[in-house]
């Protein structure tokens, strides 16, 4: 284990991969000579070459596509987007090609592509540069939706993306790429894909959160416990698409009320399908209605103060989780 | 119509067989795509359906020179391709009866025919999205250092969407073993290519490409189309060089079968012209003639042939099984798709 930056995990993830398999390429906008617009792909073209670490024109539909010929000859391309807003540039290369490919050849070709980059809120980068589009690409069967939290998981999560089969859209947390966590070494940590994580035990609230709004959602754990006697669990399902629902609905099944987090828009959004989940296989178990705390329903503005009220903030959290338990 | 690139009498060296190989694969597409247009009206194929009669010398033409380890990827209009390709004829006309003994179990239909065996990478309905994917094998090849080839075919139309700049661009900035095919009918669906295309003749866009060359040939010429072919093929297995080759020809029939041979966009005449005097089968069959290379006799034994061959392939889709409902959610994922019962109880 090693205190390590999300960043740096994503790329000792890539680095780890790339040097285990020879198929596996990294090709997108800035990935080589600058060493990524982020600094994901630091030292990867050095250590592997321009056929390896390709930098490509501002060109996404051609790039993605790309991605999803050379993997249907058996290549295991990743594909970084320099953010998840110009990859609807994209987004036939995504959902048409990439997550239909396998079904629509009824099984001949496989598609072990990884679609990753920064996605949701930035600093006031305003409308088109900070949005939360995981709830589109979790919407499209055929694809695979991962958007973790932290670095660790980050880590695990990626190396088992570049490893599956079907094609994955990974969404980082372009306000994470800093934060610092415990990271292990080993070059076989690989973490599950579809496996809810639970970050944080309680009895009284289920919070469901993924990708930055985790940490909102700690936070307003903590001051539900100090400030309002409640014991708030807090549950990252890290996987949007297939997610692991037995975890959330069993801890509904203890708690008896759930409040679900996220940073894209409310209107069929990530918590929707979640809610709908709970309220089948859980109904009779519940205590009040679930909530939803999100993203604010407009495009998100330039202004700091604007823009910061716009994200789900943890005390909107807590106010949602003090309503659920019939405290306020 | 187009500017000769060589004269086609030389027949190009090839042998008898040869020769009567391409007219067998031009009479065999002609026949299916017949079959398919009287399996359609009796409904026992459905939704969209584009079939390529008229413009058999393309698809002859380009794949008959490939290596088996070359790939070929193409659009919707894509049975003769397929079948050219080497694709079994009773899983194609399977796929368009919707069978489990089609190529995609019935789930792909006319314009998503694959054969991953025989490097036939498709089949692809959005209008130049699959030339992002023909790049991507390019790369591919490049990337194991193989000598194989790519050809992708191209309706006239793409060549006004974005993804023909960004993957020429981009075939030509890698050096990309790649080689496309413009299958220029004069229409994009109802639309005449002048009406939507800034340019006379389509393959001088390959001048915006450093190392990229272009023909415009005559795409009804099936020797034609060969020795063009061949020439971009071996610039792109020897010199890595992408080509764009335009390939001028006319479809005889509708854009699909829900559009009619001729009325408002092309009159009966201008259809009449082309298939009596363009006609790509009787021109090759005059030429051939012309040599000595074949007779009324030999003709009509490939007829016989191929009648034999297609005749079968509705045989085969007949008795195919309609698939079963578990397939549905089947080839999604590698593995199992969690959920997917527990929220559709119902199928």
């Amino acid at each position: 284990m090693a205190v390590t930056t999300y960043r740096e995990a994503l790329n000792q993830a890539l680095r780890e991969e790339m040097e285990r398999d020879p198929d596996i390429f990294l090709m997108g906008e800035e990935v080589g000579a600058y060493q990524g617009a982020y600094k994901i792909s630091r030292g990867l073209l050095e250590e592997f070459g321009e056929w390896r670490v390709r930098d490509v024109p501002i060109a996404e539909l051609a790039f993605t596509g790309l991605g999803v010929g050379a993997a249907m000859v058996g290549l295991r391309p990743v594909i970084e987007f320099m953010t998840w807003s110009f990859a609807l540039l994209a987004i036939d290369g995504i959902v048409n090609a990439a997550a239909k490919m396998r079904y629509m050849s009824g099984g001949q070709f496989k598609i072990p592509v990884t679609f990753r980059g920064p996605s949701g809120a930035a600093n006031q980068l305003a409308a088109t540069h900070s949005q939360a589009l995981d709830a589109w690409y979790a919407h499209v069967p055929g694809l695979k939706v991962i958007a973790p939290a932290t670095a660790r998981d980050a880590k695990g999560l990626l190396k088992t993306a570049i490893r599956d089969d079907d094609p994955v859209v990974f969404l980082e947390g372009e306000l994470l790429y800093a934060m610092k966590d415990d990271v292990p070494e080993d070059e076989d940590f690989l973490i599950p894909l579809s496996v809810s994580d639970i970050k944080r035990s309680g009895s009284d609230v289920t919070i469901v959160a993924h990708s930055r709004p985790l940490h909102a959602a700690l936070k307003a754990a903590e001051i539900l416990q100090q400030q309002h006697g409640i014991s708030a669990e807090v549950i990252d399902p890290r996987t949007l698409r297939p997610m692991d629902t037995d975890t959330i609905v069993e801890s509904v099944r203890k708690t008896n009320r759930c409040v679900i987090v996220e940073e894209g828009w409310p209107v069929c959004g990530i918590g929707a399908q979640v809610v709908d989940d709970i309220q089948r296989e859980a109904f009779d178990d519940l205590d009040a209605p679930i909530l939803r705390v999100t993203g604010a329903d407009a495009p998100q503005p330039y202004s700091r103060d604007l823009e910061q009220i716009s994200f789900p903030q943890a005390d909107y959290i807590v106010t949602a989780a003090r309503q659920v338990c019939y405290q306020e | 119509m187009a500017t000769r690139m060589t004269e086609s009498d030389a027949l190009l060296g090839l042998t008898r067989e040869e020769l009567a190989e391409m007219l067998r694969w031009m009479i065999l597409g002609r026949r299916f795509e017949e079959k398919a247009a009287e399996m359609y009206q009796v409904g026992e194929i459905g939704g969209f359906c584009h079939l390529y009669i008229g413009q058999e010398a393309v698809a002859v033409g380009a794949i008959s020179p490939l290596r088996p380890d070359d790939y070929v990827i193409t659009a919707y209009r894509d049975h003769v391709h397929a079948l050219v390709r080497g694709m079994d004829p009773n899983a194609i006309m399977a796929e368009l009866f919707g069978r489990v003994g089609g190529s995609s179990k019935g789930k792909g239909g006319s314009m998503h025919l694959f054969d991953r065996t025989k490097n036939f990478l498709g089949g692809h309905a959005i209008v130049g999205g699959h030339l992002p994917i023909a790049i991507g094998v390019g790369y591919a090849i490049r990337y194991r250092d193989s000598d194989a080839v790519c050809v992708c075919f191209l309706g006239d139309s793409v060549v006004n969407v974005g993804a023909f700049n960004e993957s020429l661009n981009i075939s030509a900035l890698f050096k990309l073993p790649v080689v496309f095919v413009i299958e220029n009918n004069q229409y994009g669906m109802g639309t005449a290519v002048h009406r939507a295309a800034a340019i006379r003749n389509l393959a001088d866009r390959a001048c915006a490409y450093e190392g990229m060359q272009g023909w415009t040939i005559d795409g009804m010429d099936v020797l034609e189309v060969r020795k063009a072919v061949e020439v971009a093929v071996e610039r792109a297995r020897t010199h890595k060089l992408p080509s764009l080759i335009e390939a001028n020809c006319y479809r005889f029939v509708g854009h699909s079968m829900s559009d009619p041979n001729y009325g408002h966009y092309r009159t009966k005449e201008e259809v009449s012209h082309y298939r009596l005097t363009e006609d790509p089968i009787k021109q090759f069959i005059e030429t051939l003639k012309k040599h000595s290379l074949i007779s009324d006799g030999d003709v009509n034994q490939i007829e016989h042939e191929v009648k034999a061959i297609v005749t079968e392939s509705v045989q085969y889709a007949k008795q195919s099984p309609l698939p079963q409902p578990e397939e549905l959610y089947a080839d999604i994922y590698a593995g199992e798709y969690p959920d997917v019962r527990r929220r559709d109880p119902w199928r």
